[in-house]
């Protein structure tokens, strides 16, 4: 707003005044209907979260039949219930070294690829990056077999890295994706920069070109992380120690076959989700960061 | 000088290295084994399998209507998910790009969808769309429009519109995400300049935002077409594929071919010919990426 | 930030290091019974038998929970392709994959073991649960005759009908109707006081295919069944159109609660237990599931009512689960030793008692809740698919199952959706004679 008035120096003030006026309707009005989409939109994002939450303070006989999202009766002990049965400790510690993991192995492999098929010259460029992002194209049925049998080749059942190195693989090929995406976007300006003076092709994407594409390591590291934690599946075929598992495990406790206790399960999964939002919201820093002007002069 | 330029190939392979290494080990692998089977009559348990040859590429080109009518199903959901939730996304993504009260707050609700587990979003849905005690249908017969109330996952108009609904929900989340960071890379200055010039918001939006922003554009568009051809898990948690055929997507059916009826063989083909389907259209996107981003520029 | 870049370059490598090197794989050198299963809610009873098993007898039994049955399948697969399967693991899915398995040599036929003493084992049984793991000579799937499986628990599945609100409505809550004809009267009588109907989890399609294939068998009669999935009975023929219609009178007379025909059975279940449907269509283990969701719950198990006196009206069931004994393990006769300690009386009582299952030890059918011991007492009535000579083709199977729902929203009729089965399957058997 500053610039619009400095932009209007000799104007009769009248006139300008009015003109102020007439911007700050206009402003206010847009910002008026702005609020009032983003808050119907986020209040359709919350419901659910709401009525898990609610959910997870009822007994299973009133879950489904008291409807209402205050709950008289809240049962905070479902909590704990949650927490003990489905053993989250252990399981928690293990979903935050998987993750942890994961998510830097895709950043680093995917960013490198990313930025070879984005600023490198060499034979097979287009062919390879095809080829690694066909993977989020091509879905591959029955590949769990196919897989296991690798991993028993490999004896890498029941293992860790077993569990851990598939899941980078299956990152990749939407980090490649994105990655290059965003290199393709930067100015190269700051890279010749760099490589006059003297900095070699590493050195040039690990002390240019990824701090500069921060925001969309940040995006990365958020989108992966939520996979990795959600992850189940490739846990069930690879390992079998108990002591292994994710935390996912501790939420399969409360779906029997059967039987569902939706009000521990809904109890585990909001558990379960705060490390993830956590993330998200310190990752928001590096997502909103942007290109500042700095940057764009160094 | 050869030596150099060796060198500096060698170089530059050294950063495609790591990945291409798992890529091989944990892709391409199975990948080989789906083409080897999608030939063979498998029932994922025997240890022999008998060779069909092209057999079950002919059966699901030829006899099996329920396939062309899933991918027909996925096709509409796409269409709806690449326009009304991408430009759901984009208004969001450039409302709190601006300064807006509580755009923190918001940032991180949009995100809620995406991180809410399956299970919940399935619950919560389908106690919306029910036809005895729906929320939607209370509230419609709240403003006198009780006569559309129906069980919209049930009724053969309204269930695959309505599980396009969800799937939107639970998904704009992510093209919000990346848009922000896109937006977020365009240099404020520009902005800033261009309204000290007298632009107008439109101006601004169609001459700095637009172009710069399309790489990004088509990589949200690409991701929202493989991800909702793909689409699966919001079905199995609704409808299941019903009523009848017509909320059945691909992947049901490849599920159903494989687990409901141990085709391991011809689930396979059916996985190949989508996959050249989706193939396909991501190479026509990025031909487009290609082709407008010399306007851009 | 240069130096910032490589401290985290640092971390980041010894953590790699760390992960890989120092979580390794543990040793697999003991010598416990491995046990894959499924059965979550029995994970804590079976743990606690084990352990008993382990007092009493010294061997130590592992089990290892794999759920959703989806990642137990994939896994047990998985483990077949490689021939690492464990001592103990069960099979879920049709016959013809148990069939696959056995002929792939990863099931111990366990006949042998039933027989010993006079059959002393194999009596202890209700016949209907063996006969779901049971081959007959001569049987379609060419599969050596035997014994394949140690049923745990049976089941079979039934109507439900809500007392309370037959009482609301007028009728006598203890009287349950037994013709189809009874059952519509009492339905226009629940209407009229605007009380809901049916309700059932039929968008897991196989619930259709059972409550279809009961009516078929009391219209038609299991040999006409079966003759048609031989080939020599078509769909178009008068009695299966007459089993559609049927779906198309519940669709008249507004039987079914609405959005039924997408819904899945736990939704069912909660519309059923919260008193907001007379009745439901829903297997034994529902006992259990109402417990939970509401206590008060006044209901009894009915037959689905009969459609004609031509035959007498059938219900699925059999075997819920069974264990399977590993051909490849080398340790049978223990493996075997567990599993007659784990399916005699004792122990199939303490599992029945912790979750409510129907037991498959005929002995051990003690002090049920009434509901459930009325859900055994039709065992004799039960029939399955998996103790069929022969199997319909799975797409066929679709075809019909799909067809029903569509004359369930009105968009096809039952002669249409016998039309298209048929054709379904005829196209079927010509291209395959073709190929081979």
């Amino acid at each position: 707003m500053t610039t619009e008035v400095l932009s209007a120096p000799d104007r009769p003030s009248e006139k300008f005044q009015l003109h102020v006026l007439k911007y700050k309707l206009t402003h206010w009005m847009r910002h008026g209907v702005a609020q009032v989409f983003c808050f119907s939109v986020a209040a359709g994002c919350l419901f659910p979260l709401i009525w898990m939450i609610s959910s997870s303070l009822k007994t299973q006989s009133t879950v489904f039949s008291d409807m209402s999202l205050i709950v008289s009766n809240p049962r905070w002990s479902n909590y704990y219930e949650a927490w003990t049965r489905g053993n989250f400790g252990q399981y928690f510690f293990n979903s935050i070294l998987y993750t942890t993991a994961v998510v830097f192995g895709v950043i680093i492999i995917a960013s490198m690829a990313a930025y070879a098929f984005s600023r490198l010259q060499f034979p097979g460029r287009n062919f390879f990056f095809i080829l690694i992002i066909s993977t989020m194209m091509i879905p591959i049925p029955g590949s769990f077999i196919a897989l296991y049998v690798l991993l028993v080749k490999l004896n890498l059942v029941d293992t860790r890295l077993g569990y851990i190195l598939p899941q980078i693989n299956g990152g990749l090929a939407l980090g490649v994706f994105l990655l290059k995406t965003f290199f393709d976007k930067l100015p190269q300006d700051l890279e010749d920069a760099a490589r006059i003076d003297g900095c070699n092709k590493f050195q040039v994407y690990l002390h240019v070109a990824l701090p500069l594409a921060k925001p969309a390591v940040a995006v990365l590291a958020v989108f992966n992380a939520l996979a990795v934690w959600n992850e189940y599946l490739l846990a069930m075929l690879v390992l079998s120690d108990r002591s292994l598992m994710p935390l996912q495990r501790g939420l399969m406790v409360f779906q029997g076959s059967h039987i569902t206790e939706y009000p521990l399960l809904m109890a585990g999964i909001a558990i379960s989700i705060i490390p993830i939002l956590t993330l998200y919201f310190l990752m928001q820093r590096y997502i909103v960061a942007g290109i500042t002007a700095g940057a764009l002069k160094m | 000088m050869n030596w150099n330029r060796y060198r500096d190939i060698f170089t530059s392979y050294l950063f495609v290295i790591p990945a291409i290494l798992l890529f091989s080990v944990f892709s391409l692998i199975p990948f080989f084994k789906v083409f080897q089977l999608s030939v063979f009559e498998w029932d994922g348990i025997a240890p022999t399998m008998s060779f069909v040859g092209m057999g079950n590429f002919s059966t699901a080109m030829f006899h099996d209507t329920a396939w062309w009518t899933s991918l027909r199903n996925a096709g509409v959901v796409t269409l709806l998910a690449l326009t009304l939730q991408n430009l759901l996304a984009l208004i969001l993504a450039m409302i709190v790009d601006r300064e807006i009260r509580g755009k923190n707050f918001y940032r991180v609700v949009f995100y809620l969808p995406p991180v809410l587990s399956g299970i919940v979003v399935g619950l919560v849905w389908n106690w919306i769309f029910d036809g005895s005690h729906g929320l939607l249908n209370h509230a419609l017969q709240g403003v006198g429009l009780g006569k559309w109330a129906r069980a919209w996952l049930a009724d053969p108009d309204t269930a695959l519109y309505a599980v396009a609904v969800i799937h939107m929900w639970k998904g704009f989340g992510w093209g919000f995400v990346i848009l922000l960071a896109g937006l977020q890379a365009i240099p404020r200055e520009l902005n800033e300049a261009a309204k000290v010039d007298g632009a107008g918001e439109w101006t601004i939006f169609s001459k700095i935002t637009v172009p710069l922003m399309l790489p990004v554009f088509f990589l949200v568009s690409i991701l929202t077409i493989l991800g909702t051809m793909q689409i699966f898990d919001i079905i199995v948690s609704t409808t299941n594929g019903g009523p009848g055929y017509h909320t059945e997507v691909p992947i049901t059916r490849i599920l159903a071919a494989m687990v409901g009826s141990s085709r391991f063989g011809y689930a396979c083909s059916l996985g190949i010919l989508f996959g050249i389907i989706l193939l396909a259209v991501s190479m026509v996107q990025m031909k487009l990426s290609k082709w407008s981003s010399r306007f851009s520029s | 930030m240069r130096f910032r870049s490589h401290r985290w370059l640092f971390l980041l490598s010894s953590f790699l290091v760390l992960v890989s090197t120092g979580c390794g794989k543990k040793s697999s050198t003991n010598n416990d019974l491995v046990i894959w299963h499924w059965l979550t809610d029995r994970d804590d009873a079976l743990q606690k038998l084990a352990a008993e098993y382990k007092k009493q007898s010294g061997v130590s039994v592992r089990l290892e929970l794999y759920a959703p049955s989806d990642a137990y399948s994939s896994r047990v697969r998985a483990a077949a392709q490689t021939n690492t399967l464990p001592d103990i693991f069960g099979v879920l899915g049709e016959t013809r994959d148990l069939a696959s398995f056995i002929k792939s040599g990863h099931i111990l036929n366990i006949q042998p073991a039933m027989q010993e003493n006079s059959r002393a084992w194999y009596k202890t049984f209700f016949q209907k649960a063996l006969a779901n793991n049971t081959f007959e000579a001569g049987n379609q799937y060419e599969v050596n005759p035997g014994i394949y499986g140690v049923p745990i628990d049976v089941t079979n599945i039934q109507m439900l009908y809500n007392k309370d609100l037959f009482k609301q409505a007028g009728l006598n809550p203890d009287r349950a109707p037994r013709t189809w004809q009874e059952w519509m009267d009492a339905w226009h009588k629940l209407k009229a006081a605007g009380i809901p109907g049916l309700v059932s989890g039929w968008g897991e399609t196989w619930m259709i295919d059972c409550f279809a294939n009961n009516y078929a068998f009391n219209i038609m009669g299991e040999k006409k069944v079966l003759d048609t999935y031989r080939g020599k009975v078509s769909y178009t023929d008068p009695d299966w159109v007459k089993v559609l219609s049927l779906f198309e009178e519940l669709r008249k007379e507004e039987l079914l609660v609405p959005g039924m025909v997408t819904m899945i059975n736990k939704s069912a279940e909660q519309t059923f237990a919260n008193g907001k449907a007379a009745f439901a269509f829903n297997g034994s283990w529902c006992v259990n599931v109402y417990r939970g969701m509401n206590p008060n719950l006044n209901y009894a198990a009915m037959l689905p009512p009969a459609a004609s006196t031509n035959y007498p009206m059938r219900i699925w069931g059999g075997a819920g689960s069974s264990f399977m004994v590993n051909a490849r393990s080398t340790r049978q006769k223990e493996v075997i030793d567990f599993l007659k300690w784990l399916s005699g009386a004792g122990p199939q009582a303490e599992l029945s008692k912790e979750t409510m299952n129907l037991p498959a030890n005929k002995t051990s059918v003690g002090q049920l809740p009434a509901q459930l011991s009325s859900f055994g007492s039709q065992m004799d009535m039960t029939t399955h698919p998996s103790q069929w000579p022969v199997a319909e083709i799975p797409t066929v199977v679709e075809a019909f199952d799909k067809g029903i729902q569509s004359i369930l929203i009105g968009e096809r009729t039952p002669l249409q959706v016998a039309t298209e089965v048929q054709r379904q399957k005829q196209d079927y058997l010509s291209r395959n004679k073709k190929s081979r």
